[in-house]
């Protein structure tokens, strides 16, 4: 159990998706404007990140592997993720309109983005067996909204500012995100002193 | 031998995803109200949220679905409800035309200057420093957080005051919801009269900081003769329930604070 929480909370610190590996940064910046739409952007990441987990780890590990095509994950898991996420977007819109009102805007978006690929393939680059990736996939979909809540602060300061002409919108907004990666340095190493587990 | 196999491989899971979603697009469609669409097809598009809602499509969805007035769209005007009326088969009703009214008259020469204010050119970034470089701490600041607001080209500042195009202005209240200062009010009576200051200060006080303030000397209360005029907290306030447009308060301001909306400037 220790083993998973260790997954868990170095994936939302310190192996943010984000602010530390640097995938999934089109939404990052592109949703991060307003607080509600940040959240709701978020709770669809962790969603599809711990469904695309639960389907691709198994089609990676018994068909893929056995027969020597693991070079083939990155099309095979686009082509899956892509699909799941439609049929997903189908299916909540028939069945549970609640989910799909405040989810649905967000599932296109990430339909194919670059953390959701990151998460299934880095789940076998770091050898976790099927649990493991399924709380790794929840972390980093946990370590996903956290950015985002963090930074729609920011945001909200940064555009209430008046930046020179040249730094006026996307510039100073990267330089924002770049300062904000930079504090969650911080937590290099801190997992390993908590859990007792040699990093 | 392996290539194949990968090539294979590959089809097999497109196909098997490309049947899974016709499938699933086959056999769980929802069924969507065409009628949705075809009034966001007659909305203007401005998305400016003067009806209420977060944007057209929101108003589309809830005049089907809950019923929503069809003559809320004040860029439309009577044409657009008109459209939707007809989508929906019901009467349009009247859809009454509002603008917006910088209820102040303070521009520059007019109204004082209190000090030289060189900070972010913003209304509300202005007004937190003593109430904003005007004299009038209830005055048009002149920055313009209005003419950002607006999504139509109806307001500028015109000699240090906004001022509304009434023909381009549409009545959404995006500029009254960022005037820092709360001046700016929505009229929707074209032949009545607008009182052009909101100074709750004193007479006296006035006069030292804007030659076109209201002092409440109270004759244009005294004059109507519908009692349609009071003052409150030192500056006239028009009950427009009551007031006929006969202008007298016009005649007898001696500040000519009162207009009517053609005379605004």
């Amino acid at each position: 159990m220790a083993n998973l929480l260790y997954i868990f909370f170095t994936m939302v610190l310190v192996q943010n998706y984000v602010l530390v590996k640097f995938l999934g940064i089109c939404p990052f910046l592109g949703v991060s404007k307003k607080l509600d739409s940040a959240v709701g952007m978020s709770l669809a990441v962790i969603f599809v990140m711990v469904l695309a987990t639960a389907v691709t780890w198994p089609l990676y590990a018994l068909v893929l592997e056995p027969n020597g095509l693991g070079y083939l994950q990155t099309i095979v898991f686009i082509i899956v993720i892509a699909v799941l996420v439609q049929f997903i977007e189908i299916v909540l819109h028939k069945y549970m309109v609640g989910l799909y009102n405040s989810l649905g805007v967000y599932l296109p978006l990430i339909t194919t983005n670059c953390c959701v690929l990151g998460v299934t393939i880095l789940n076998f680059t770091n050898g976790y067996n099927y649990v493991e990736s399924l709380f790794c996939a929840a972390g980093s979909g946990a370590g996903f909204m956290l950015a985002m809540v963090l930074f729609s602060g920011v945001r909200k300061r940064v555009d209430a500012g008046n930046p020179p002409e040249c730094f006026k919108g996307l510039p100073i907004t990267l330089v924002a995100a770049a300062i904000t990666s930079l504090s969650f340095m911080g937590f290099g190493g801190i997992m390993s002193s908590i859990f007792g587990i040699a990093a | 031998m392996s290539i194949a196999f990968a090539i294979i491989l590959v089809t097999i899971v497109g196909l098997l995803g490309a049947v899974i979603l016709v499938l699933a697009a086959k056999y769980m469609h929802v069924e969507e109200d065409p009628r949705v669409g075809e009034i966001t097809a007659c909305l203007p598009g401005a998305n400016c949220g003067g009806c209420g809602y977060a944007g057209c499509a929101d108003y589309a969805k809830a005049v089907v679905e809950s019923g929503a007035p069809v003559n809320k769209c004040a860029v439309g005007g009577a044409a657009c409800a008109a459209q939707i009326a007809q989508v929906m088969g019901v009467e349009a009703g009247a859809s009454v035309k509002t603008w917006a009214v910088v209820g102040c008259q303070g521009e520059d020469g007019v109204c004082k200057s209190k000090f030289e204010y060189q900070g972010i050119s913003s209304c509300a970034a202005a007004a937190q420093l003593y109430g904003g470089p005007s004299a009038c701490a209830f005055g048009c600041i002149g920055l313009g957080d209005c003419v950002k607001a607006c999504q139509f080209g109806a307001i500028e500042v015109v000699n240090g005051k906004a001022r509304v195009n009434a023909d381009k202005c549409v009545g959404c209240g995006a500029c009254k919801a960022a005037c820092p200062k709360k001046i700016i009010w929505m009229h929707s009576e074209p032949k009545k009269p607008v009182v052009m200051c909101a100074n709750h200060e004193l007479g006296a006080k006035v006069i030292k900081e804007c030659t076109a303030g209201c002092i409440a000397c109270h004759l244009c209360e005294k004059n109507c003769p519908e009692q349609a005029i009071k003052v409150v907290n030192n500056v006239a306030r028009i009950d427009y329930s009551k007031c006929t447009g006969c202008g007298t308060c016009i005649e007898k301001c001696p500040k000519k604070v009162i207009k009517m909306p053609a005379d605004i400037q």
